[in-house]
């Protein structure tokens, strides 16, 4: 089903995207300007025309929109269609306060499955595929977005949602299930639960995990790889955006391919706002070509990623984005240097006999920041002597400290002790009054 | 020849060591002898138990990081320069002891002194040689 339309749309050349998204750019301008009050408020107090936007160079001249716009405009004033066209809203998994709605159009749902699907296709799928769907089905785009997007492609569905892992593991057995969606934190927990309980992988039929909503590291999806036996592709999208579909890696597992046709990207300095050249690594920026209701004009992610602009092996020529580095917001300020988490998962997941569990706690005494990182302890690195752990201790703390170039401490904690998520994973307390 | 200890990790926190004696304790295991190391994050209890590859089964079970450890124990007598004995033989042969406690021995004129050495086949020959009575794991409920 369908298999045929998203293989040309994966395979256009470069010229043919950039014809594609320069019209669409130019008709998604005037739409914002005409539909969305927000939006001509901005154009008129920069004295900026639609008209004005010519090529896909002057993006560059458009006003940004951040997630406090959504906030601000709480809950559909943002909206460019009347309710009556809008068929679905789904909202975002705000920490604080009210969160961000976004509105879809039957058509936006008609893009939406498509660019899942897009994500999809790319782990080698067929209509025989079995396709266990542990995102949150609900307000959060993740649940719905997988859904849609799967059964566009005639693949089945087990839309089973998070958690209640007793249930996914025997779900994997009795259905056979060949393909799994859910976030990298919680594939990692099923991992550890499969070994714990015995089962052999050669009961099960698992071949591609499409993973996202979280960041992580490349040695954290070696590890995922071997305990579950699949493919481990990293997915990204947003809710603001679309949700799942917006980027997804190919078998080369070589960057994220972004459906640039629909999504329009740009990195920035998001200190200045200016563009950044390929392989630079800024904020990344989306302008939404296609949307009826929530369409975004350079919407900022927060996502720290970088672009690359060159073919991919898998003959698809759309940019592609590394994985997401850290988040402008969850980026920590210990002692004047930027440090993301992401960076303390790679060191911890190169070194031997560490658990993939750990916990970032930023405290501030006397002044002065400290790190502390919680490791588990392992049977591996076990011993009955002191000075045995404490060398163990001490290998982990050079191996950050010579990434962060900062000193933290490093402390063991027992087996199971540090808390797990079956969604986003909170990996960093921050204690300090600021 | 050789004694089997459990080695457990336990947090430097309150309540960390009461977890461990409470599972012992629901299933009647007695504790012969323990040591503790402790640094400011971290312990390491040591333990000599009857049965002890079944404790060690129960501990994983409640998912304590927990493993066997091969030590030597030897019976000095009762007397001030025991271990000095003892000791000396391990410096001349330049041993060095890892850690090493004492037995609570309610019988005899015998102290048990556990040691924990890198090299522990060297170590037993050279308390072989020097007719130094090595305590034996079947006898521990003996004392």
């Amino acid at each position: 089903m369908n298999f045929e339309k998203i293989d040309k749309l994966e395979k256009m050349d470069i010229n043919q995207i950039k014809e594609i998204q320069t019209d669409r750019l130019k008709k998604i301008v005037k739409y914002c300007y005409t539909n969305i009050k927000h939006y001509k408020n901005l154009f008129d107090k920069q004295k900026l025309k639609p008209e004005d936007i010519k090529s896909l160079d002057d993006v560059k001249l458009l006003p940004f929109t951040y997630k406090t716009d959504l906030r601000d405009n709480y809950p559909f004033d943002l909206f460019a269609t009347a309710l009556d066209k809008v068929v679905r809203v789904h909202a975002s998994s705000g920490t604080t306060g009210k969160p961000i709605v976004v509105g879809y159009t039957k058509n936006d749902i008609e893009v939406w499955a498509e660019t899942v699907a897009r994500t999809l296709y790319k782990g080698d799928v067929s209509e025989k595929d079995i396709l266990q769907n542990g995102y949150g089905y609900g307000l959060f785009t993740g649940g719905l977005g997988i859904h849609y997007g799967a059964e566009y492609l005639g693949i089945t569905v087990i839309p089973v949602s998070g958690g209640n892992t007793p249930r996914q593991l025997m779900l994997f057995e009795d259905f056979g299930t060949t393909l799994l969606t859910c976030t990298p934190s919680y594939a990692m927990l099923l991992g550890e639960a499969i070994e714990q309980q015995g089962i052999s992988r050669s009961k099960l039929k698992l071949r591609v995990g499409y993973l996202g909503a979280e960041p992580w590291s490349d040695n954290m999806r070696k590890e995922i790889e071997k305990k579950l036996g699949i493919l481990a592709i990293d997915i990204y999208g947003l809710s603001e955006i679309i949700g799942p579909g917006v980027a997804a890696e190919c078998k080369y597992q070589n960057g994220l391919h972004i459906c640039t046709d629909h999504f329009y990207p740009e990195i920035i300095n998001p200190h200045t706002g200016e563009q950044l050249p390929e392989g630079t690594f800024g904020e990344l920026v989306f302008t939404t070509l296609t949307k009826e209701c929530s369409p975004f004009i350079r919407y900022r992610t927060r996502d720290i990623a970088a672009l690359n602009y060159q073919k991919c092996e898998c003959g698809s020529c759309h940019y592609r984005m590394t994985r997401v580095a850290g988040r402008t917001d969850d980026m920590l300020i210990i002692r004047g240097i930027n440090v993301f988490p992401s960076q303390i998962e790679s060191v911890l997941m190169e070194i031997d006999g560490v658990a993939p569990h750990y916990q970032i706690i930023v405290t501030r005494e006397n002044a002065l920041d400290e790190l502390e990182v919680q490791v588990e302890m392992t049977d591996n690195a076990f011993s009955d002597e002191v000075k045995e752990i404490e060398n163990f201790a001490r290998r982990i703390q050079n191996a950050i400290e010579a990434v962060l170039t900062i000193r933290v401490k490093v402390t063991l904690v027992g087996p199971g002790t540090i808390q797990r998520f079956e969604g986003k994973a909170k990996r960093v307390i921050d204690k300090r009054q600021l | 020849m050789l004694l089997k200890q459990l080695s457990i990790f336990l947090e430097n926190k309150p309540g960390k060591l009461s977890e461990v004696t409470k599972v012992l304790k629901d299933n009647n295991i007695n504790i012969r002898s323990l040591s503790m190391a402790d640094t400011s994050d971290f312990g390491i209890l040591r333990l000599i138990v009857p049965n002890v590859e079944n404790v060690y089964k129960i501990l994983k079970e409640h998912h304590f990081t927990v493993k066997i450890t091969e030590v030597i124990a030897v019976k000095i007598s009762d007397r001030p320069g025991g271990l000095n004995e003892i000791l000396n033989y391990f410096s001349e042969e330049n041993i060095n002891v890892e850690y090493m406690y004492a037995f609570v021995n309610r019988s005899g004129d015998n102290a048990i002194i556990v040691f924990k050495v890198h090299n522990i086949q060297h170590a037993i020959n050279i308390l072989v040689k020097n007719n130094i009575e090595i305590f034996k794991y079947e006898d521990i409920n003996t004392i």
